[in-house]
């Protein structure tokens, strides 16, 4: 009885999961698995469009007779780099419509007319012409000949589905792009975007943590960056950015604090001396922190505020009593409650802001030394149309994703589980 | 002792008090005035003054009165040493001076003789201060985002920082851009869209996720803790290394330029995280209740719709509004699969707008009011449940 019924229950779990399970597999793990096969390929994005036979049907009237009509289909191979062989083409007519001297291609079966082009080659045109007529003699209506659509078929190497493999994309990926540049650019932007957003996270969480007047309402504008659509925000920075009359550049150079205005996106390198040393700091890259840093402190800020609030009060009335200050019941008591999950929030943030494309993507393209994977991704496989490039860029991602994972289920996945 | 407390509670609060008067100027400058320069020192002795007064005095004085005097006083001295300014203006730096000094009510000699209390005041002075920083930080993007909506081509080439609103003018030439972008840019084609596309998703995603979160937690089935663990897993993949594969089969299959075909996406990536937050929630329902029904006769499809998903519908709630807001601000997708301006979304709407240098910036910055103000909005007066999916969410992002 038991089996029988632990029998059922497996089943409902299978049916139960069996849709999401489908659509994540078509949507999440194909792709990944996709990228593998096309990162060996040396496929561009043009090839991808399958080349199709093509014709459009345009019927005209001949001169001094209504039963007879000439029909012209404008035939072409969609493709102007593949051919398509083997072409057979098909057409219906209305019934006692009979076509007249038939092209030799073709034959005409119970009202079909049906006809083997064989290969076209790349960017094959062809005005193909059928004489048509009524077999009384009666006049023919147009529209019922226009009704029917032609039926094309062909054959034509799928360039994904071929078997020819090639390493170069991984060679140019690793040897001819900079590669180490863009590996440090991405981890400066993730580290410090993920060490600012936490810092920022933990002054506001404190900050909301006391009470005083207008705290609900500081607590929901504090998550407005994040809400926000990330196009409306990151055009509103680059606006406010501008350097020809953007707000900030203009309101620095009326209050006097520069003379010029700064390309804070544009500019790759900003030259700083101090005490004779020069300091080169990456501009534009640094802005797009601090942008990232703007918009994703509010989810380490939601995530550590719902920790201090679980920190019993008694605690600090303790200290109140020993006559600890608020700088220190922030270092003794808050912080050694709050590290274990700053840990975990910086490794998952750290992960996230590795993958991030649509902030760098919006505020700079890429350009001025802000040029991570992700970005990367995107110029390679669209930019240049390199699609095997750009799949190559995103296998790195997969497998540098898969060692963060590994370490972060090696050192507390299993304590994550339990906050 | 007390002298230490005396002195850091005057160069915390003038200073405090001066950034504030900087930060109003700069404000009123946005509004069109035409201030230069800040005077930080001038006013910093201003303020040091004010505070000192204010703290020697103490309570020997009736408390309004004494702040009201205080306040107007020095607004007067600080219009006299300032550049001339707008009553406005004035108004603003009395009604600051006015909180502030309220603030110091408790700050007489008497309070600074306590143990500790400098740091207590440093700590008071960094919290307000953080107070008006965050709100600052924040808000200024909006408030530029929507004042520059309002403006004009040629007034923002006269004076790129002059964001007041002309009201004078007609309430349709005021919202000009805004008859702008729905009559020449077509928007309301795209907020339909975008409607259409985020409740789509938020309909299928609860349609396939409540199944699936259920059977995660309750059924015990073969390979259940290795599908606990890879609905993680899946979810930490980013979107970005989807796009290329997806990119090619939907074009080979011509599911681009549909928005089916963003359904399916936007689903998809947002599966693995509402069965994670709704299987959490249904693990919390009482095992006994569904006994209960199950004793009544109810195969598993009646215990789900007539137990499950009312005793869990804040939880749907919030991963309802969750999804949405994930869907309302997708833009990778939305860039890769639509280039028919037909099937724009709002996000790839104003991406195209800014595709053409020429677009004004009022017209660019109404889009962005247009697609901000929706999600704000349902944020604000959903906060409650949004928190709450956001909070378990907040892994992604």
């Amino acid at each position: 009885m038991s089996t029988t019924l632990s029998k059922i229950e497996k089943r409902t779990a299978y049916t139960l999961l069996l849709p999401a399970v489908c659509l994540v597999f078509a949507i999440i793990l194909f792709p990944i698995f996709a990228n593998v096969w096309i990162s060996f390929k040396d496929v561009e994005l043009k090839d991808i469009r399958i080349p199709e036979p093509r014709a459009k049907k345009i019927v005209k009237n001949i001169q001094d007779s209504d039963s007879e009509l000439k029909i012209i289909y404008k035939l072409r191979n969609s493709s102007l780099i593949q051919d398509i062989r083997e072409v057979r083409f098909s057409d219906k007519l209305p019934k006692n419509i009979d076509p007249v001297n038939l092209d030799k291609r073709c034959e005409f079966k119970s009202q079909k007319v049906k006809c083997f082009f064989g290969n076209w080659e790349a960017g094959y045109r062809e005005n193909f012409e059928i004489f048509v007529k009524d077999v009384n003699n009666n006049t023919i209506n147009s529209k019922d000949i226009k009704s029917s659509k032609p039926d094309l078929t062909g054959k034509s190497n799928n360039i994904l589905l071929t078997t020819d493999f090639t390493l170069k994309n991984f060679k140019n990926v690793f040897i001819n792009n900079n590669f180490f540049e863009l590996l440090m650019t991405t981890f400066y932007f993730t580290f410090f975007g993920t060490l600012g957003a936490i810092l920022l996270g933990i002054f506001a969480a404190q900050l909301v943590n006391q009470k005083f007047y207008g705290r609900t309402f500081m607590r929901s504008i504090l998550l407005f960056p994040y809400v926000g659509p990330v196009v409306a925000l990151a055009y509103t920075w680059t606006l406010l950015l501008d350097p020809n009359s953007g707000t900030i550049n203009t309101l620095l150079v009326n209050y006097g604090v520069i003379e010029k205005p700064i390309n804070l996106l544009g500019q790759k390198y900003l030259i700083i001396n101090i005490l004779g040393f020069e300091l080169k700091l990456r501009l534009a890259l640094t802005t797009v922190i601090f942008f990232e840093i703007w918009r994703y402190f509010p989810l380490a800020f939601l995530f550590i505020l719902a920790r201090l609030q679980a920190i019993p009060r008694d605690l600090y009335e303790a200290a109140e009593v020993d006559g600890a200050g608020p700088f220190r019941k922030f270092f003794y008591i808050t912080l050694p409650q709050i590290i274990a999950i700053l840990s975990i929030l910086f490794m998952i943030r750290f992960i996230w802001n590795f993958n991030k494309f649509e902030d760098i993507f919006l505020l700079t393209g890429g350009a001025s030394g802000t040029l991570t994977l992700p970005i990367s991704v995107y110029q390679q496989g669209f930019a240049i149309s390199n699609i095997g490039m750009g799949s190559a860029v995103s296998i790195v991602i997969v497998l540098l994703l898969i060692i963060f994972m590994i370490i972060y289920f090696k050192l507390i996945g299993k304590k994550a589980n339990e906050i | 002792m007390k002298f230490k407390s005396l002195l850091i509670t005057l160069l915390a609060s003038s200073i405090f008090l001066t950034i504030i008067i900087c930060i109003w100027k700069i404000l009123a400058t946005l509004q069109g005035l035409s201030f230069t320069n800040l005077n930080f020192n001038l006013n910093l002795l201003l303020s040091l003054g004010l505070v000192i007064t204010c703290v020697f005095i103490g309570k020997k004085v009736n408390h309004n009165l004494k702040i009201f005097i205080l306040s107007l006083s020095f607004t007067i001295l600080y219009t006299f040493l300032n550049e001339s300014s707008p009553m406005w203006f004035s108004l603003g730096i009395f009604l600051l001076i006015l909180f502030f000094t309220n603030k110091l009510k408790k700050y007489d000699l008497k309070y600074l003789n306590q143990d500790f209390i400098s740091e207590k005041i440093v700590f008071e002075f960094l919290s307000l201060f953080a107070i008006v920083f965050f709100a600052l930080v924040i808000l200024f993007p909006f408030y530029i985002m929507f004042v520059t909506s309002f403006k004009t081509q040629t007034a923002l080439l006269i004076n790129p920082i002059d964001l007041s609103i002309d009201f004078s003018k007609n309430i349709f030439e005021i919202f000009k851009s805004y008859f702008v972008i729905f009559k020449t840019y077509d928007f309301g084609r795209y907020i339909l869209t975008s409607s259409y596309v985020s409740v789509g998703t938020v309909l299928i995603t609860l349609l396939f996720a409540i199944p699936a979160a259920y059977a995660v937690a309750r059924l015990n089935f073969f390979g259940k803790t290795f599908l606990s663990t890879s609905i993680l897993i899946i979810y930490m993949f980013p979107a970005i290394v989807l796009v290329i594969p997806l990119y090619t089969v939907f074009s080979q299959l011509g599911l681009r330029n549909s928005v089916e075909g963003l359904l399916i996406v936007y689903t998809a990536t947002t599966l693995p995280v509402a069965i994670y937050m709704l299987q959490g929630y249904f693990k919390s329902i009482p095992k006994e209740i569904e006994e209960a029904g199950l004793i009544d006769g109810q195969n598993w499809f009646g215990i789900i719709i007539k137990i499950i998903i009312p005793l869990s519908l804040p939880a749907i709630a919030s991963v309802s509004l969750y999804v949405f807001m994930i869907a309302w601000n997708e833009f990778l997708f939305s860039l890769m699969f639509l280039d028919n301006p037909k099937t724009f979304t709002l996000s790839r709407a104003i991406n195209h707008l800014t595709g053409d240098a020429e677009t004004p910036r009022q017209y660019l910055m109404a889009g962005s009011v247009v697609v901000t103000l929706p999600i704000l909005l349902i944020f604000i007066y959903f906060e409650k449940y949004l928190v709450s999916g956001l909070t378990a969410g907040s892994v992604k992002g």
